[in-house]
């Protein structure tokens, strides 16, 4: 763990990053909890689901569909297919995570943030540090928004006046575009991303970015040529 | 809101054992197998695609609809900043600035 400090304390600009993401994501929190709290759905709720599923788009979606009275299994199960792409994250990134009793706390911290972080930076120590440093301080500061915005309601009750909806995508999409320049890659991440947005409209969240492996078939078929990420 | 308590802390409790399941899978099942460098290759770009398509997805739609011109508009804001290698403070920072600035003007 020290030596993730330190490697943090040396790459000022990985912090930094890092640091802005914690913020946009607190308010998104902070929108989560009031939110929540709004629909007439208990204090507690949205405090207890950030510490233990700790998924944004999961819990929007759990909270979605049982404040509008659906059916709790139905919740439960549209928000786990919204989670099934942390398997093939965990088997990418797995070697960052730890063992023993780390592993359990590093598979929590698994968000795609962290994980985006973490395929960023040269496999090693840097890649451990922005993994964790990343996963750590969302999961901190993504509970806290929710505390606040749950407890005393927020200003903020509309995230996408301030934008705060493009910048999930475009914090990805920054981190990614290191590994689309190898043409391979882009080739693989261009259909994917065109089967789920053809797929998007008629299928339940989750299915469509699932369907988007299929553009991994490209990489099969034509060798990589570019350094591996 | 008709959910009892019960029914609703059991029904997190197993998003959150099932999510926590799916996290650990991959980093456990990676211990039991050496993997040849062609499928690492083969897993990252799979990740990157996973990525990818997320972002496409929470750019263009809210759920099963196209719902928004200026979130769109954000991100490839951002996108172009970030293809011309600038910092990556200010593709999240334009690309939310942008959607926020164009919604003041009444873009959806």
């Amino acid at each position: 763990m020290r030596s993730i400090y330190r490697t943090l304390r040396a790459d000022r600009a990985l912090a930094r990053d890092i640091a802005l993401v914690c913020v946009a994501d607190a308010v998104v929190g902070l929108s989560f909890g009031a939110i929540t709290v709004g629909e007439g759905l208990p204090v507690w709720l949205p405090m207890l689901m950030s510490l233990v599923v700790f998924a944004g788009a999961a819990q929007f979606m759990f909270v979605g569909l049982v404040a509008s009275g659906g059916n709790p299994v139905a919740a439960v199960l549209a928000g786990l297919l919204v989670n099934v792409r942390h398997v093939v994250f965990g088997f990418t990134i797995g070697d960052v995570v730890g063992r023993g009793w780390q592993r359990l706390a590093g598979s929590h911290v698994m968000v795609d943030e962290s994980v985006a972080f973490a395929l960023a930076q040269p496999a090693g120590e840097r890649r451990r540090a922005a993994y964790w440093g990343c996963g750590v301080a969302l999961f901190a500061c993504w509970n806290i928004g929710v505390l606040a915005g749950a407890s005393i309601g927020t200003v903020v009750s509309d995230p996408a006046a301030l934008g705060l909806d493009a910048a999930f995508p475009a914090v990805l999409l920054a981190l990614v575009l290191p590994a689309l320049r190898d043409r391979t890659t882009a080739l693989a991440a261009g259909t994917g991303v065109a089967v789920a947005l053809a797929t998007a409209p008629f299928l339940q969240a989750g299915l469509p970015v699932l369907l988007a492996l299929a553009g991994v078939v490209v990489a099969l078929v034509r060798p990589r040529t570019g350094v591996p990420a | 809101m008709t959910m009892s308590t019960t029914a609703l802390v059991a029904a997190v409790a197993v998003l959150g054992v099932g999510t926590f399941a799916f996290r650990y899978a991959g980093p456990a099942l990676r211990d039991r197998v050496t993997l040849p460098p062609r499928a690492e290759q083969l897993l990252a770009t799979s990740a990157i695609v996973l990525l990818a398509a997320l972002v496409a997805t929470a750019a263009m739609l809210d759920g099963r609809e196209f719902d928004s011109a200026a979130r769109p508009a954000g991100v490839l804001v951002g996108a172009g900043l970030a293809w011309r290698r600038a910092p990556f403070v200010v593709v999240v920072v334009a690309a939310a600035g942008t959607a926020a600035a164009l919604r003041l003007l009444g873009v959806p």
